[in-house]
């Protein structure tokens, strides 16, 4: 399993040629308190760059893009009940979407982990 | 430096170490920094519903207005019953336009002294200073107190946690005034807020605001308050904000404001747009503001799109959000007021199904 970051604030897990989608801690933080998230039914082709869910906080809503294309397999439904598990467990729980890589070619050039912290620490 | 920028630099309130010290997220708002909110938005808000939160509003425009005549002059700029306030009375009222369009609200206070008190947006002040410069006549004084801070503390315990600082304050009722002394401050106190609950604002000078902002919040029942917060609340109690639900092209008709027209001044007339509103108070308003409950759990904000039957844009929403304590999305809207009760909104190409719904949305629970 390796974990990758976008400029955007999205982290994915990989594991062979699927993945997890989510928002990150800073990304949570923050959008403040999660009221709303909608993410994409399975079967949703899904395109690097691209809108693929929406995340709405007490202030604002904000578009959640895709970090790479593929075949969404599952969105995570405890968000429609709990939004809030983006902000207590953003990493876990408060994951958005699975989805399968069309091209896993575009994982390259993503942060790791100590890349994605210094590209926080310098905003 | 070859950055050259038109942007006026956003200045500093008293309390502004102060927020930061305590942790809060600043943004900038009004030409200030301000603080959106410290432990959460949420949190503050049912903080506010259940016990008291301290607001930093020194944003706000503090002004008197002095002199011979300056109650009636002042009732040429708006609709309000400026003459019949009484000593340590508070108004609620609208600065008009020629139109009758809403350039400001604003609360009036007659001080001890006969001098009004007048407290204006702080987006608006400059602009209002402006207007009244222009169209007060010469021998009345129009001083702005920007060397005052302003607090507000609201919610239910607010009286308990500020009578032990300052013991006579709970006789005060809803929307009446005083002033008091704190160990050798000045302090002129409110009744009144903009959360619908009960609670007071406190103009203080500056350089002890964050003396007394220290104190409010040593009381247990007392925690600081951002502006997210004060956001919500206010949508909660159907109050209009300023430059959202209200501007120069609203009327007090179309705003849902008619008790801000006393009987005297619309028998009278004599204020900025008086025939059109009144006969917009008689035929009843094209587009009014409204309150509106929406359906499931994503919030429509202002600019949201009100649709009739036949899906054509006949209104929009001006305020809109999550309401932490209805734990639904609610809304304001200029809309044809024999639309509904339920009507279709659409945002970013989505529809949403909402029921018109009398405001407040939370009760008020004023001290009266």
């Amino acid at each position: 399993m390796t974990l990758y970051f976008t400029k955007d604030h999205e982290w994915i897990s990989v594991e062979g040629g699927s993945a997890t989608v989510g928002i990150t801690d800073y990304a949570q933080a923050q959008l403040g308190d999660v009221v709303f998230v909608e993410v994409p039914p399975a079967g949703t082709q899904v395109s690097k760059g691209k809108e693929a869910a929406v995340v709405e906080s007490v202030k604002a809503a904000s578009d959640v893009y895709a970090p790479v294309s593929g075949e969404v397999t599952e969105g995570n439904a405890a968000l429609e009940a709990d939004p809030a598990l983006v902000n207590s467990s953003p990493e876990g729980d408060g994951w958005f979407f699975k989805l399968t890589l069309s091209d896993p070619g575009e994982l390259d050039g993503l942060m790791d982990a100590a890349a994605y912290k210094a590209f926080v620490d310098g905003l | 430096m070859s950055d050259v920028s038109e942007e006026i630099e956003d200045q500093a309130l008293p309390l502004d170490g102060w927020h930061r010290a305590l942790g809060a997220r600043m943004v900038s708002f009004a030409g200030y920094h301000m603080p959106i909110q410290y432990e959460g938005i949420i949190a503050e808000h049912l903080w506010t519903r259940t016990h008291a939160g301290l607001f930093d509003v020194s944003h706000m425009g503090q002004l008197t207005i002095s002199g011979e005549g300056a109650d009636v002059a002042l009732e040429a700029l708006l609709p309000g019953d400026i003459k019949g306030i009484a000593p340590g009375r508070i108004r609620y009222s609208l600065l008009l336009a020629d139109n009758g369009g809403i350039l400001d609200d604003l609360m009036v206070t007659r001080l001890p002294s006969g001098e009004l008190y007048v407290v204006v947006n702080g987006a608006t002040k400059y602009d209002d200073i402006a207007h009244m410069h222009e169209h007060l006549p010469e021998e009345v004084t129009l001083n702005h107190m920007d060397e005052h801070a302003l607090l507000a503390l609201q919610g239910p315990e607010a009286v308990t946690a500020l009578k032990r600082i300052l013991p006579g304050v709970e006789v005060m009722t809803f929307m009446t005034a005083g002033a008091f002394d704190w160990d050798g401050v000045p302090l002129w106190i409110s009744r009144s807020g903009y959360t619908g609950e009960d609670g007071f604002e406190i103009s203080v000078p500056a350089e002890r605001a964050v003396d007394l902002a220290e104190r409010l919040t040593a009381e247990p029942e007392v925690k600081p308050i951002g502006l997210g917060a004060r956001d919500s609340l206010r949508l909660e109690a159907g109050l209009p904000l300023y430059g959202h639900d209200l501007d120069p092209e609203t009327t007090p008709i179309m705003a849902d404001l008619g008790f801000a027209l006393p009987k005297r001044r619309r028998e009278e007339g004599g204020f900025p747009g008086a025939e059109r509103i009144l006969i917009e108070r008689e035929q009843g308003p094209v587009q009014k503001r409204l309150g509106l409950l929406i359906e499931g759990r994503q919030p429509v904000r202002e600019g949201g799109v009100v649709l009739d039957g036949e899906g054509n844009a006949v209104g929009r929403i001006t305020s809109g959000g999550f309401s932490p304590s209805l734990e639904r999305p609610i809304a304001m809207a200029y809309m044809p007021p024999s639309l509904g009760p339920t009507v279709q909104l659409e945002q970013r190409g989505k529809i949403f199904q909402a029921t018109v719904t009398p405001m407040p949305f939370v009760p008020h629970r004023y001290h009266r």
